[in-house]
């Protein structure tokens, strides 16, 4: 494993090309729900915004830093989940979740997922999955505190 | 024994008379990287394809043959329990593992045998004396004085005691070159001071600390001082008596031997007047189930059956060192030291963290604004081992601003090939990552 075509298929070019301008990279004050991610691994600490309307994710955004894939990840994020349902946004949670760590992930996740199938590269590397899984584990604790509008979410940790 | 080793570590004396003005020329003719590195097996065995490129050995080292063979032939031939059996088997293991104590003793210039206490490692060394010695001198108030730059062994058994006893832990700040301010540290030096504990070279700094004048200056004040020492065993000359150090801790994985096994030195009589860490079986010489009078030193604190094969191999490792010499190895890593310093330094926007002088061993740097992580695994796809993140010094981290570095770190076997091949790697991986 991790021979150089596995490094090519861990930093594909549409990683690299958010890792160098994360998109909706902004704090976001008039959020519905925020949540703090953290991975102590790597030191990649982010908070995830998103706005809703009518159970309908409006606006997401991110601020943090992060390792390439981390910050690519909340980027790709915080685009793929805008004009989704909150359901739509956890399937797709669950999508990513299961194209990263299930030894067979189900056929019809890669297409579900679109351009966050670029990910299924962070397979080949263990220790970067969390890397990979921070932004949406947080994006799924912002949700999760959505619901449940008068608690604070509580720090996410892929450790 | 160590003769054999030494011929086959090193090449034959230079004849060029230029090589004679090498500092120490004697104590520093040429090391033999090449036939030192067929010692080790792991180096010969390819990462990804490609020969390994090992530079993470302030995490651990690789082992050498010796060793692997010591701790090998003592449970092919020797195994047995230690300490009890009246059968010559055991009498045999219990002289392996006593022999190893004096190696060790001898290494480290203790007094005495009884000073060297074994252990699971470096790590448990320090939580020992934290345990024992700190909850028999700690009382509400007292300080316990360590440095910003403390890996994390030599920080939480500290806060685990004084929350226990209500002493108060501070830290010596470091410099951002990552110098410890001395000034502080007398400023922080009080009558109220029982403990120092303080680390001798920096794990994620590569600093140097001038453990001698500060151990002194503690003791002016009636304080007793713990060194972390498992950094710095394997790069240079460790004298605990010269030092005047009242414990100092180590481990074995990272001076070529086993994981699984750590010293402890202790002066005995402090040793001597500390009540038992842990009890249970050899620490003992009588037990009554209303009461037990505890063994002599070092059996006191050493409760239940020791890693025997680890302490053998220890001492394996010990010889091996000895048969390079550290004076040589020292005069090795600081050539490479200063290569790779110069090599590293020429790489474009590379900022090395921890500029102190009279660094050793320890290279951590940052690179632009690409991520360690990013960097540690685009080096591996080309075999190349890298330590990435915040090295167990959180502090250290936050101290600088930073949340991890890369850390390339030297051991015996590395070479210039080593550096370059860093270097080339760093390269690559600033291609992938140019806008």
């Amino acid at each position: 494993m991790n021979d150089t075509n596995d490094l090519d298929d861990l930093y594909q070019d549409l990683i690299l090309e958010h890792t160098r301008k994360p998109r909706n990279f902004r704090d976001m004050p008039d959020a519905a729900r925020h949540a703090d991610g953290h991975n102590r691994l790597c030191g990649d600490k982010l908070r995830l915004y998103v706005k809703l309307d009518n159970g309908i994710i409006t606006d997401a955004s991110f601020k943090g830093a992060g390792c390439s894939i981390s910050t690519a990840s909340a980027s790709m994020l915080t685009d793929a989940i805008r004009g989704k349902t909150v359901a739509q946004a956890e399937r797709l949670y669950a999508d990513f979740h299961h194209l990263l760590t299930d030894p067979t992930p189900p056929d019809d996740c890669g297409k579900s997922l679109g351009k966050l199938a670029a990910f299924s590269g962070v397979r080949k590397f263990p220790v970067r999955v969390k890397c990979a899984t921070l932004a949406w584990h947080t994006l799924h604790a912002a949700l999760a505190a959505a619901s449940a509008p008068d608690s604070e979410p509580a720090p996410i940790s892929t450790e | 024994m160590t003769k054999r080793a030494a011929d086959i570590a090193v090449a034959a004396p230079p004849s060029k008379p230029a090589a004679a003005s090498l500092p120490h020329a004697a104590a520093t003719a040429q090391l033999d990287v090449a036939a030192l590195r067929r010692q080790f097996p792991i180096l010969a065995k390819p990462v990804h394809g490609k020969p390994l490129v090992y530079l993470d050995n302030a995490a651990t080292t690789q082992k050498p043959q010796s060793v692997i063979d010591a701790e090998s032939d003592y449970y092919q031939s020797h195994n047995a329990n230690i300490h009890r059996g009246v059968y010559s088997l055991s009498q045999d293991a219990t002289a392996l593992h006593e022999r190893a104590r004096t190696t060790v003793r001898r290494f480290i210039h203790a007094a005495e045998d009884r000073e060297i206490i074994f252990t699971r490692s470096a790590t448990e060394s320090i939580n020992l004396v934290a345990a024992s010695f700190g909850s028999q001198v700690l009382r509400k108030g007292d300080q316990i004085l360590i440095t910003g730059m403390e890996h994390h062994s030599n920080i939480v058994p500290w806060q685990l005691i004084a929350q226990r006893t209500g002493a108060i832990l501070r830290a010596v700040p470091f410099s951002d070159s990552g110098q410890l301010d001395l000034d502080q540290y007398e400023k922080l030096l009080t009558d109220n001071t029982r403990i120092v504990a303080l680390v001798h070279l920096s794990n994620s700094l590569g600093t140097i600390n001038p453990v001698k004048s500060m151990i002194e200056l503690a003791h002016r004040q009636g304080a007793t001082v713990l060194i972390d020492g498992a950094q710095w065993i394997a790069h240079g000359p460790t004298d605990v008596r010269d030092l005047d150090a009242d414990f100092y801790a180590f481990s074995g994985h990272k001076m070529y031997g086993p994981t699984g096994i750590g010293v402890l030195y202790g002066k005995a009589k402090l040793l001597d007047a500390m009540p038992p860490y842990q009890g249970g079986g050899d620490m003992i010489s009588s037990v009554t189930i209303e009461e037990t009078t505890y063994n002599d030193l070092p059996y006191k604190f050493e409760a239940g059956t020791p890693n025997i094969a680890g302490a053998i191999g220890l001492a394996a490792a010990i010889d091996f060192i000895n048969s390079i010499g550290l004076p040589r190895l020292a005069a090795h890593e600081k050539q490479l030291f200063d290569y790779a310093t110069s090599r590293l330094a020429a790489v474009p926007n590379l900022r090395i963290i921890g500029t102190a002088p009279g660094r050793a061993a320890v290279i951590s740097f940052l690179l632009g604004d690409i991520h360690p992580h990013d960097i540690g695994t685009i080096l591996d796809g080309q075999g190349i081992a890298v330590r990435t993140g915040h090295h167990c010094c959180q502090p250290v981290m936050d101290r600088l601003g930073i949340s991890a570095t890369a850390r390339a770190s030297l051991g015996a076997y590395n070479t210039k090939d080593d550096i370059d091949a860093l270097v080339a790697g760093l390269d690559s991986v600033i291609r992938m990552f140019a806008a």
